[in-house]
């Protein structure tokens, strides 16, 4: 045999908390345990289809309000003034802060949006088990678990802020509920590419990708 | 149940390798995907251990010291960690104060906590009570321990609020960039070669009896 075996073609199964490479063993409607670590073995995480679907559903409708709505209320004198995430940014930008503007953007706009296109992707192929772009497919997984988790950049900048200015009667800056919304964003995102398996995208080739 | 210790599973496409020895260094990676499949850890548990006891120093000045001043006429204000979550803590933004509470400071917590509980048994080659579950739970928390993310909030605010006050900087945000730095160093780390690194003594006194 001159291609890689996967595990279904020696009929083991690997423990994904240890690692451990253990036997096979089918008992339909009882959970199998690894001898080593005691966790419950899988050839795929259990729903992870249904599970990935459902919270990138729930992180996509959390986005529209945590854009719309403030993140921000600062009061400056007296003069009260809130602030979304996208005003955030052009407000830099405005003022000559390119930089910080632009990593503003890519951690609020860029990255959430990304995320959503390319789990919907990975789970759409995946499930189609299509044989297209599978190593490409399985870097822009990894991609995504490694970015996934800076969008939260917004919610503590906020949270420094917040904490920081608060001078009594003269200046302000509070947090809005908008930002709640993008946490949860950043959370459920995070959450669905963890119930994806990204074993499923190499479903198609297994037994060399007949049925 | 038959295990098979000498193979080893790709966790990213299931393709099914013979295990082999890698040097200091080196890196096994899958040869269908390309994720890595094992990383030569170059730290023995004594080393590890002494590493992770420094983050925890660094993480109580880190916790303890002021972050950022800032003063504004005359008067000024000053922040730690903990105030940075708990500025969230306002009306219906509230849960998301229990969320920077814990990806800036409990999971770190736990990390550096778990971590001295399961090496200190493993320096001595034996797993502490309870070790399949610490494992475990170093795991899930890896990804939602986001020290470096805080770091860069910090930046931010501070370029944010250079503009209309004075910033200076305090000890915790330096702290905090060291404990960034290890934290990575001690956490980021193939913990399954602990479980071949150490000995089951119950199973061993079961071995022993029988």
């Amino acid at each position: 045999m001159t291609r890689t075996p996967f595990a279904s073609d020696l009929s083991v199964v690997g423990c994904h908390t240890c690692g451990l490479v253990c036997e096979r063993v089918d008992t339909p409607g009882r959970d199998v345990q690894c001898p080593r670590c005691g966790a419950t073995l899988h050839q795929r995480r259990p729903h992870g289809f249904a599970r990935a679907w459902a919270l990138l559903v729930a992180a996509i409708i959390c986005y529209i309000p945590a854009n719309v709505l403030p993140v921000m209320h600062s009061s400056l004198l007296g003069r009260g003034s809130s602030s979304t995430i996208m005003e955030g940014a052009v407000e830099f930008w405005t003022s000559g802060s390119y930089g910080i503007a632009f990593v503003i953007f890519i951690a609020s706009v860029a990255v959430p949006c990304a995320k959503f296109l390319i789990l919907g992707l990975l789970l759409f192929t995946s499930q189609r088990r299509s044989r297209w772009a599978t190593r490409e497919r399985a870097k822009l997984y990894r991609l995504v678990e490694f970015v996934g988790y800076w969008s939260m950049l917004d919610v503590l900048v906020v949270a420094v802020v917040a904490a920081l200015v608060q001078f009594q009667g003269l200046t302000d800056i509070s947090p809005r509920v908008g930002i709640l919304f993008f946490g949860m964003v950043v959370i459920f995102t995070m959450l669905a590419a963890m119930s994806f398996d990204p074993r499923h995208i190499w479903d198609g080739e297994i037994n060399g990708g007949v049925e | 149940m038959n295990i098979y210790p000498h193979l080893v599973a790709c966790e990213h496409c299931d393709s099914v390798y013979r295990r082999c020895t890698l040097a200091a260094g080196e890196v096994a990676r899958c040869r269908r995907c390309d994720a890595v499949l094992e990383r030569a850890n170059p730290l023995d548990a004594d080393r590890w251990l002494a590493l992770t006891m420094a983050t925890a120093v660094v993480f109580l000045i880190a916790n303890v010291c002021p972050i950022v001043r800032i003063s504004l006429n005359g008067t000024y204000r000053q922040a730690t960690l903990w105030e940075f979550a708990w500025a969230l803590a306002q009306g219906s933004v509230a849960p998301l104060a229990i969320v920077a509470g814990l990806v800036m400071i409990l999971v770190p917590l736990a990390q550096i906590t778990l971590l001295t509980w399961v090496l200190s048994y493993a320096r001595v080659g034996r797993r502490a009570p309870g070790f399949a579950r610490a494992l475990r739970a170093l795991a899930i928390l890896r990804p939602w321990s986001m020290v470096e993310v805080a770091i860069f909030g910090i930046l931010v605010a501070i370029i944010k609020l250079v503009s209309l006050v004075d910033v200076t900087l305090g000890a915790g945000v330096w702290a905090t960039a060291a404990l960034m730095v290890l934290l990575t160093v001690i956490a980021h780390r193939d913990l399954s070669a602990l479980w071949d690194q150490t000995e089951d003594e119950s199973a061993l006194r079961r071995g022993g009896a029988a």
